[in-house]
């Protein structure tokens, strides 16, 4: 536009003059005269273009170079935005060391064909705990606040605080971990999740189905926090191999009484061990075993006698779990960002041998004393199938085995079975279907339905909707 | 219990004597680009581990038992960093019980704070997807941030290792005297690339674009990190159909069928490129890497790319 409107009127002034010059001389001029003349026409014409070709080339240049000084100091104004960007990403002042907070919510409807306030799991009295399933209806999970950061080179701190639905706070995890120790050592000092198998250290929001194991709910009374310390060993072989020894203070199931004793020394140890490595590029295993022993003193619940009257029964016993784990992830040369699966399993057997006390309240036919001795144990086996980016699908069995309730007062013939109903031999099984939709590593919304056979001859069908999300710092999961 | 413990101890004893027999320095890579680089610099010096294949999204990598294993005997760890690892390493360092590559040590390398990052976003909300307050971490794209970073690693490796440095820094010059002609060779292979317009799967791509001067005009992904959906593919058949894209760039990583289904609907070439090494047969070293992007880029762009 500039070029061409400047130089169509310098071109018009050229024509109209060389016009009336050329008109004006052609009534007196020879034919020599007018040779002479147009030859000096052409002369003017060749030098005003080249003239003009000339100014036109500069003017371009110059052109280029504003388009170029332009540019670049397009590319410098960007450069010092991201400099500044670069600066500011790292924020300054007292919040500069805040801990990396997440929280989380969840919340579930729940359709139960049974009512799960008088839930139990028979032939697995008493279990303490949390084991019930989620209420019938719309109800919100436990929501969970978390801190976590190092609090310089030797340690790392971790402070998990568990809000419940009924208005009450409970410290769920709080520990110290040491960054630095070497040789493949690490101390952990605080509340922890026991190591005691797989499923038992796992977070609620990270778990695959809406609820645990009937295994971990009979034997750790749904999830086992231990107050304590544990040292933990990583060999240092290509092969994962780790060795670990927790001390607690036996303050929950199956340790006990509810907080633990007033007694110098530790309630509970735990001695784990782990072995893991990949299968090719697409499979990554490990497998592990634990052994908890807990001193477990004045375990009470309640029992209703052959007299029809509630009773208050009382166990003091040595308790020895073993739990053999096993989990297997495979993806695709190891992507998983489409397709994934996961295997996990965990079976557990646990002998308890000591005391039963019947009626310590002396409410129906008298406080009595005899020995107690069990044997239990229980499975599960799991899968979860990743079909499709954000989609999955999962399956889990479970199945737990009472065994037979040795009591001294049954054998020795003072009381009859029918005084421990809740003794009486019993095999639950619970099959559970769930389907769950992903958007993110940062929300999840789970379908599950579940068969659970954990009341004897009454099958509870459990349908839950849940929701499950996690804001804030980015938390890694553990394998 | 005591037996155990015996055992226990045994075990240990002999393991630690099995583990001092080895001397050369372990390094541990988040990615093979890095372990490539180590290697490069290292020689027979190192023994570098990559930890992720260029089959392997790196946002999502599992913290395995295997690679806690290798974090546990690595005396140096050498990852991209800018959060890109944020979902595993963090607990690979906190699961290893070795100080010395916990962050803020010498033996702890974060390659991204060694160049100049883009796409560093002004607002971070997770509703914009998968998106690193640090900036875009897939700086390996661009030849000139390699260099930057083989700088600082060669320090680093010659800070560790302090009797090998004078290996490292005269091994290191003479990959980036290589390096640094082969970075000219390139600039002159992809001239033709100039101004090109790209559309990209994941935003991966980001400092390739920058340095050949490609120029991205949309993404498979509807957001960082979210797969691609029928509907957002739908938008870019129309969108493309107004301004046509040369290539569709994904890496061995990506599910290919999206860019495939976009590349059939428009006609537009379907390009995979490694992304890192051994994100295809012939990008076996640093230098294949770069040597196939190109030739790919430049086969697509004269073949196909020029209806």
């Amino acid at each position: 536009m500039f070029r061409s409107s400047n130089r169509a009127p310098a071109i018009a002034a050229l024509t109209a003059s060389l016009f009336f010059s050329t008109a004006h001389d052609a009534h007196a001029a020879s034919d020599d005269d007018l040779k002479e003349l147009r030859e000096q026409v052409r002369q003017l014409k060749d030098l005003y273009e080249k003239k003009i070709n000339e100014l036109e080339a500069r003017l371009k240049q110059a052109e280029q170079t504003a388009g170029q000084a332009k540019s670049s100091a397009t590319a410098a104004q960007a450069t010092a935005e991201q400099v500044a960007v670069q600066a500011s990403s790292r924020t300054a002042g007292e919040g500069a060391f805040n801990p990396g907070i997440s929280a989380i919510l969840n919340g579930v409807y729940g359709n139960l064909s049974q009512n799960p306030t008088n839930y139990r799991i028979n032939g697995f009295v008493p279990t303490m705990g949390e084991v019930a399933p989620p209420n019938r209806g719309l109800s919100l999970g436990e929501s969970e606040i978390a801190f976590s950061a190092n609090i310089d080179r030797h340690f790392r701190g971790t402070l998990v605080a568990a809000l419940a639905p009924e208005d009450s706070v409970s410290v769920e995890e709080a520990h110290i971990q040491t960054l630095g120790l070497s040789n493949g050592f690490m101390l952990k000092a605080g509340r922890f999740f026991s190591s005691v198998g797989y499923q038992n250290e796992i977070h609620a929001h990270a778990w695959d189905f809406t609820d645990m194991p009937l295994a971990n709910k009979v034997f750790l009374g749904n999830q086992l926090a231990e107050d304590g310390f544990q040292i933990k060993w990583v060999a240092p072989t290509d092969l994962y191999a780790d060795v670990g020894l927790e001390f607690g203070r036996g303050r929950k199931f199956p340790g006990g009484p509810d907080g633990g004793r007033m007694k110098n020394g530790f309630g509970s140890t735990n001695l784990f061990a782990h072995l893991g490595g990949d299968w090719g590029t697409g499979a990554a295993w490990r497998v592990g075993l634990s052994h908890l022993r807990t001193r477990v003193h004045d375990r009470a619940f309640n029992d209703v006698d052959s007299t029809g009257t509630g009773v208050t029964n009382s166990i003091g016993a040595a308790s020895r779990l073993w739990v053999i784990d096993g989990v297997l992830k495979w993806a695709p040369n190891g992507n998983a960002s489409n397709t994934s699966f996961k295997l996990q399993g965990e079976y557990f057997r646990r002998t308890e041998d000591g005391q039963l006390t019947y009626d310590t309240a002396a409410a129906s036919l008298g406080t009595q004393s005899g020995s107690y001795l069990s044997k239990q144990s229980g499975w599960y086996l799991q899968g979860v199938y990743q079909f499709q980016p954000e989609w999955r699908l999962g399956y889990r069995y479970d199945r737990l085995d009472s065994g037979t309730t040795g009591l001294g007062l049954v054998v020795g013939g003072a009381l009859t079975a029918a005084d421990f109903p809740i003794f009486a031999s019993y095999r639950p099984t619970r099959n559970t279907l769930m389907l769950d939709w992903s958007a993110g590593e940062f929300s999840r919304v789970r379908l599950q339905f579940a068969r659970d056979r954990a009341r004897a001859g009454i099958a509870d069908n459990q349908l839950f909707l849940q929701y499950i999300i996690s804001m804030g710092a980015h938390g890694g999961h553990k394998f | 219990m005591k037996k155990i413990f015996i055992v226990m101890a045994g075990t240990l004893a002999a393991m630690m004597a099995a583990a001092s027999a080895v001397a050369a320095i372990n390094v541990f890579a988040c990615e093979p680009e890095w372990a490539a680089l180590a290697t490069e610099i290292g020689g027979d010096r190192i023994n570098a581990y990559s930890a992720t294949t260029a089959l392997q999204d790196p946002h999502r990598i599992e913290a395995r038992p295997s690679l806690i294993a290798r974090v546990r005997n690595a005396d140096l760890v050498v990852c991209t960093g800018s959060e890109l690892e944020i979902g595993w390493l963090p607990i690979l360092l906190t699961q290893s019980g070795n100080a010395k590559v916990q962050g803020g040590r010498p033996g702890n390398f974060e390659a991204a704070q060694y160049v100049s990052r883009l796409e560093i976003p002004k607002v971070l909300d997770r509703a914009m997807g998968d998106i690193h307050p640090g900036g875009n971490p897939h700086i390996q794209t661009d030849p000139r941030n390699i260099a930057k970073v083989a700088e600082a690693l060669i320090a680093r490796l010659a800070q560790i290792d302090a009797p090998g440095a004078e290996s490292y820094r005269s091994r290191g010059k003479a990959f980036l005297e290589r390096w640094q002609a082969a970075i000219a060779r390139w600039e002159q292979q992809a001239a033709p690339l100039r101004g090109l317009p790209v559309v990209v799967h994941h935003k991966a791509w980001t400092y390739l674009e920058a340095w050949l001067g490609l120029r991205e005009v949309a993404t498979l992904e509807p957001q960082p990190g979210v797969p691609p959906s029928p509907s957002h593919l739908a938008e870019l058949v129309e969108g493309m159909r107004r301004e046509p894209a040369k290539f569709i760039v994904y890496s061995a990583y990506n599910d290919p069928k999206a860019a495939g289904f976009l590349s059939q609907r428009t006609g537009v070439p379907a390009v995979l490129l490694p992304f890192t090494v051994g994100g295809t047969e012939s990008a076996r070293d640093l230098f294949s890497l770069f040597d196939d992007t190109l030739s790919r880029l430049l086969s697509a762009a004269q073949g196909k790319g020029s209806k």
